[in-house]
């Protein structure tokens, strides 16, 4: 201790304990300072959480209403069915064309029997107000009911996407100052039907269960096709990324061997985590369809996509569950002589289920999401206008997924589908957060503490 | 420095060629009747010493008697943690360190603490010493913050060592190094108490020699209170020993006294090795 | 065989020969057999499925390399037409081919009459037109005869693929049975057998990873031999025409893709470091309990909703702020700074959780050591914390960065479509991201430079990300030892 050649001086006196000195309100004011910074941060971050929560909300809750028009229709027999033998053949000869007039003169019918005042004298003037779908739903209501030829049946027909939009506020009538598909007359009528009653708001299921629509019939537009889907390729992912992904996750976590092959293959996993989706959707393009000719479009295409993008996720959450089982349970099993994949199957991997199927229920919900790698393979929302005829059809045939959807709706023109996105996103939503639930819930339930 | 004057002297003994002796019996903290709880535990249980100015008082007792625990109230290191809740009265020199009014920044100011692991923070020996002395604005310039922190080195007993590579950092000095920078760190602020939690539990016997004549060195200026779980630490190095035991304080008195002659049996049996 | 069938009978088998082994060791009575009864059964089913399988995948892959190898053989350089390419006419082929498959199935002409009929006798066209197959030219002779070739091909590669993969099957079963005696281990044979299953499922990382570098490489290189390297690194103009002449330079990309990147850095990375800070070191368990999960609800959520919210909100009120009638900075709604800000909200929980761990990993003794010298809690976060903590928020930063360059659909909905070099960032750029997929989604023909120029930027991409996350890793993982 030759340097402690510092010979006695008193210390510094401070002073007061309780009086805090300039500096020290300063120090504080900047500690509060920062603190402030820190909240508004957080304030920040919950307040975009809020804005977009309340955006998705507000624009696409209307999507869940429609308007309907109570028409009753006329089913002309001079001109349904000409033969008058009621022959399903003959009576599929007609096409839509010939029940639109129909449609057009039962609600020409129903505004003068209302005794609204319009200038319109022509019926085929009035069409502005229904949807171009209505025929073809009347046409296959006859054809299903070939006996009600002659009789007038009330309709719930769609309005057309305008009109929707004119009770929804979105159409004004300024905003159709240069639409040439309705005029203030038709906005006229509407308001006049809407008092009568036969034109009305109420919750729509086809939104939820139908298929998309073209371009022009916004009204019509439904998400049921690409939720089947979507649907179709959960399942591919379910069956290949759960199993593939415990499979790898034990290998690595309970065989491997330390050496240069197993570290290949985690640089591998952890970089593919991290691989931008996009990048998988060129190697879904070029590999399964430019190279193994997988059908296009095809949900199995998808899923394959999906699923190998989903396989790290699942594999490092499950590594994550197997590492949380304790080498104590792995010890007792393999005490009694039990073989090392005994042990494994046994006990190790029913104790880490539960945190293998959580991670598994995020990795699906991050795959549900998902939209650019679907894009590159063909599964864009025009497709989804049938539904699968059954299960093979289901994988095999072109489809679309829920994001994809949502996104065609988002590019396309008329301002009447960004409801429908909109909406489709609190539909997409719901579904994230019930499976989050889930996985919350199993979480809880059964986690474990050793 | 030799190591036999702090076997069984008494400071009053030891310390009157250069300071009066008025000034070393003033009381620096006095605690009256303590408690502290860590929730529902009660950790601490009517604790009531008077530390000395320019005194090593050791703490001693068995794991988890709360020795470390009481050292942490006494600059209030335990505001930290949420649950814990310290009753009775704790004064500084006359002062309430609890009261509302402390700012405990302050406090921590007049009443340094270095820990048991060495923590250096991550950065230059320099700086590290000097940090200190500038979030609390000891220096007006770059030369006074040298000297500062020459001046902390060298009580520190490791000026020596570190002069030619201040700029190199912290981390990579050896563990009884670190440990006498983090007492140079600490003293660098001027504090008026040292509080040292198991200084040398980490370090191997020659840096805990080093450390432990550092220690009856900083006597001179500061009052230090120092946890051991070592008896022959405590009879080396202090001059007031107390004795604790299952959050009480069962002894207190001259470190001779205690290691020689305790009044308690728990101190006896704890002394001679059948508690601990 | 129809390839179900076989996989069926190839199952039914392996059902079959896990009872034969079951049986073989139940029934012989006397010694106790080694392993449990079970063992023995998969045993044999392994045996037979695994072998047969195998072949039946590689045969699957092979023979369409085969068959168009040798069929492409049979197509000279003068047949094929002006404007065309080989690979067009064996798309022809392949389709004719599979129209007569469908003929035949349909039962418009025998299995004998669609191997045996000539362009000079019968339209085919017209034929195939009635099994639902469209041409968009009269088939020329020489296609016909290479699809019939092609038909022959596959139709023997069909029978061969059945033999072999039957006659593994029940090799598989003899085998398995005739050494199913009570002295054979096995549960040793099957757990090594499952262990070369768990190895393969672990290598699929590796597969996929080759599967992206092979895809992208290899149509790279073919767009390289379109176009040329040295005016898509060097052209600072991207101007794609379906006509040809295409000028397809990277770099208005590039641009497009950092500065929305920055923008987004700039948004996220203070709020959600401020985020981490108040939340690891401040906020009480209540509200860490709270905030936490809230603020990681922004991270669930679907990029396209994000890319909704930028075209349908962000867009229109930055408009209505620096638009005409604002400030006049703006054209339209979609520019670098909708798509930066709402890539910035995105980036928030994915700074703020990672930031958060990392400065939960920063030791306690020194946040102690800190207080202990009279630091305020600013202070020590300021001064210890954070630069403690640094590397690792280095590492999340970039990680973060590496997520905003490979970000797609917030881009492709919020950032516009042209493709420019300005500094403006109310103007509308493009990125990488979002030209890969208008590249890959518009009308343009699979081989054409247009087209595969995505491969190009899609390889682009890959090796930007990958160094970004390597290197942001291997920081990460330093840092972590460093307090380990």
């Amino acid at each position: 201790m030759t340097d402690a050649t510092f010979t006695g001086e008193s210390p510094k006196r401070h002073g007061s304990l309780t009086a805090s000195d300039a500096r020290t309100k300063r120090r504080n004011a900047s500690e509060k300072r920062f603190r402030i910074y820190g909240l508004a941060a957080i304030g920040a971050g919950l307040f975009f959480l809020v804005v977009l929560l309340s955006a998705i909300i507000s624009n696409g809750i209307g999507a869940f209403q429609q308007t309907f028009i109570q028409v009753p229709v006329y089913l002309d027999p001079a001109t349904l069915d000409k033969n008058g033998n009621r022959d399903p053949a003959d009576l599929a000869k007609v096409s839509t064309f010939g029940y639109t007039p129909l449609i057009q003169t039962g609600l020409y019918q129903l505004v003068r029997d209302a005794g609204i005042e319009t200038d319109y004298e022509d019926a085929g003037d009035m069409k502005a107000l229904i949807s171009a779908s209505a025929a073809a739903k009347v046409r296959d209501w006859t054809l299903a009911h070939p006996d009600r030829i002659g009789d007038t049946v009330e309709f719930e027909i769609l309005a057309s996407s305008r009109v929707d939009g004119y009770l929804k506020g979105r159409v004004t009538r300024e905003s159709i100052a240069e639409d040439r598909n309705i005029d203030a007359g038709h906005l006229d009528l509407t308001d006049a039907l809407r008092e009568s009653g036969a034109l009305h708001k109420s919750f729509n299921a086809e939104f939820i269960f139908g298929s998309d629509a073209s371009e022009s019939r916004a009204e019509q537009a439904g998400l049921g096709v690409s939720m089947l889907g979507s649907f179709f390729m959960m399942l591919v992912v379910l069956f290949l990324a759960l199993p593939i992904g415990v499979a790898a996750s034990i290998y690595l976590e309970e065989f491997a061997s330390q050496n240069k092959f197993t570290d290949f293959i985690e640089v591998n996993i952890s970089n593919l985590a991290a691989v931008p989706s996009i990048v998988f959707g060129i190697l879904g393009l070029a590999a399964f369809i430019q190279f193994a000719h997988l059908p296009q479009s095809a949900p199995i295409v998808g899923g394959l996509v999906l699923t190998l993008m989903t396989l790290p996720t699942i594999i490092i959450s499950t590594r994550a569950s197997l590492k949380a089982v304790p080498p104590s349970i792995r010890d007792a099993a393999l005490g009694v002589g039990a073989s090392k994949m005994q042990a494994v199957f046994h006990h190790v991997l029913p104790l880490a289920m539960p945190g293998i199927l959580t991670g598994t229920i995020i990795g699906l919900a991050q795959a549900l999401g998902e939209t650019a790698p679907l894009l590159l393979i063909g599964m864009v929302g025009y497709i989804a206008t049938n539904y699968p005829d059954g299960l093979v059809s289901g994988f095999m045939s072109p489809n679309s997924a829920m994001p994809a959807q949502i996104y065609e709706w988002a590019k396309r023109a008329d301002p009447a589908y960004y409801e429908r996105a909109w909406g489709g996103i609190i539909i997409l939503l719901v579904f994230l957060l019930i499976m989050n639930v889930i996985a919350i819930v199993l979480r809880r339930k059964f986690e474990r503490r050793w | 420095m030799d190591a036999t004057n702090a076997k069984g002297n008494v400071p009053m003994y030891d310390a009157p060629m250069r300071k009066a002796a008025v000034d070393v019996n003033e009381n620096k903290i006095s605690a009256k009747d303590v408690q502290v709880y860590y929730g529902e535990t009660h950790a601490i249980k009517d604790v009531s010493v008077d530390i000395l100015d320019k005194t090593v008082t050791a703490f001693i007792g068995p794991s988890g008697c709360g020795k470390s625990t009481f050292l942490r109230c006494l600059n209030r290191m335990n505001d930290t943690i949420d649950s814990c809740r310290v009753e009775g009265l704790i004064a500084l020199d006359g002062e309430d360190i609890y009261d509302k009014r402390v700012d405990p920044v302050q406090l921590r100011a007049k009443v340094g603490m270095v820990f048991q692991k060495p923590n250096p923070f991550p950065k230059s020996i320099y700086d590290n010493v000097a940090y200190g002395p500038r979030i609390h604005g000891l220096a007006r310039n770059k030369a006074e913050l040298d000297e500062i922190v020459e001046r902390a080195l060298r009580r520190g007993a490791i000026w020596n060592e570190v002069k030619d590579r201040l700029d190199s950092p912290g981390t990579g000095l050896s563990g009884g190094q670190q440990q006498r920078l983090c007492i140079a760190r600490a003293v660098a602020t001027e504090p008026e108490v040292l509080l040292m939690d198991e200084p040398c539990s980490a370090l191997d016997p020659i840096a805990t020699a080093q450390v432990e004549e550092l220690i009856d060195e900083l006597r001179e200026n500061y009052s230090v209170v120092i946890v051991t779980h070592s008896m022959q630490q405590a009879a080396r190095v202090s001059q007031k020993t107390a004795f604790f035991h299952l959050g009480n304080l069962v002894e207190y008195g001259e470190t001779s006294q205690i290691f020689t002659n305790p009044v308690d049996p728990r101190t006896e049996s704890y002394i001679t090795g059948r508690i601990g | 065989m129809p390839v179900v069938w076989l996989i069926l009978i190839v199952l039914v088998l392996a059902v079959l020969g896990f009872i034969a082994g079951r049986m073989r060791v139940t029934t012989a009575g006397g010694a106790r057999p080694h392993s449990l009864p079970n063992y023995y059964g998969w045993n044999v089913a392994m045996k037979v499925m695994v072998p047969a399988f195998l072949a039946l995948v590689i045969w699957l892959l092979v023979q369409p390399f085969v068959v168009d190898g040798k069929v492409t053989g049979m197509i000279d350089e003068a047949a094929i037409p002006e404007g065309s390419t080989l690979g067009l006419v064996m798309s022809d082929v392949r389709r004719v081919a599979d129209g007569l498959d469908l003929a035949v199935s349909r039962g418009l002409m025998t299995a004998d009459s669609a191997s045996s009929i000539r362009t000079e006798s019968t339209d085919v066209r017209d034929l195939l037109a009635n099994a639902g197959v469209a041409l968009g030219s009269n088939v020329s002779p020489q296609v016909l005869e290479a699809a019939q070739a092609y038909r022959g091909m596959n139709h023997t590669g069909n029978l061969w693929m059945t033999v072999v993969v039957l006659a593994l099957a029940l090799g598989g079963l003899a085998w398995a049975v005739r050494e199913t005696t009570l002295e054979f281990r096995a549960r040793n044979a099957v757990e090594g057998g499952v262990r070369i299953l768990l190895l393969a499922a672990a290598s699929i990382a590796i597969l996929t990873t080759i599967g992206i570098v092979l895809s992208l490489i290899g149509n790279t290189v073919r767009f390289f031999d379109l176009y040329s390297v040295s005016k898509f690194f060097g052209s600072f103009t991207w101007s794609p025409s379906f006509g040809g002449g295409s000028e397809l330079g990277i770099w208005p990309l590039l641009w497009g893709t950092f500065y929305i990147s920055i923008i987004a850095l700039i948004v996220a990375v203070p709020i959600g470091l401020f985020a981490a800070v108040y939340l690891s070191e401040y906020a009480s368990p209540r509200m860490r309990a709270w905030a936490k999960p809230l603020l990681e609800v922004l991270a669930g959520i679907p990029t396209i909703v994000y890319g909704l919210f930028a075209l349908l909100t962000v867009g229109p009120l930055l408009l209505t702020v620096f638009g005409r009638d604002g400030l006049g900075w703006m054209q339209a709604g979609t520019a670098v700074m909708t798509a930066g800000v709402v890539m910035g909200i995105m980036l928030i929980p994915f700074v703020s959780s990672l930031s958060d761990d990392i400065i939960n990993a920063v030791p306690q003794s020194l946040r102690d050591g800190s207080y202990g010298l009279g630091a305020t809690h600013s202070e020590t976060i300021k001064q210890v914390i954070l630069p403690a903590a640094l590397p690792g928020i280095v590492g999340a930063i970039l990680l973060a960065a590496s997520r905003a360059i490979g970000e797609t659909m917030i881009v492709v909905m919020g950032a516009g479509a042209a493709a420019r070099l300005s500094l403006n960032p109310f103007d509308a750029m493009t990125t990488v991201t979002a030209k890969i997929v208008s590249q890959l989604t518009g009308d343009a023909d699979f081989a054409s430079p247009e087209a595969l120029v995505a491969f190009a930027l899609g390889m682009t991409l890959f090796v930007m990300t990958l160094g970004l996350n390597i290197f942001a890793l291997y920081i990460v993982r330093k840092y972590r030892e460093q307090y380990d």
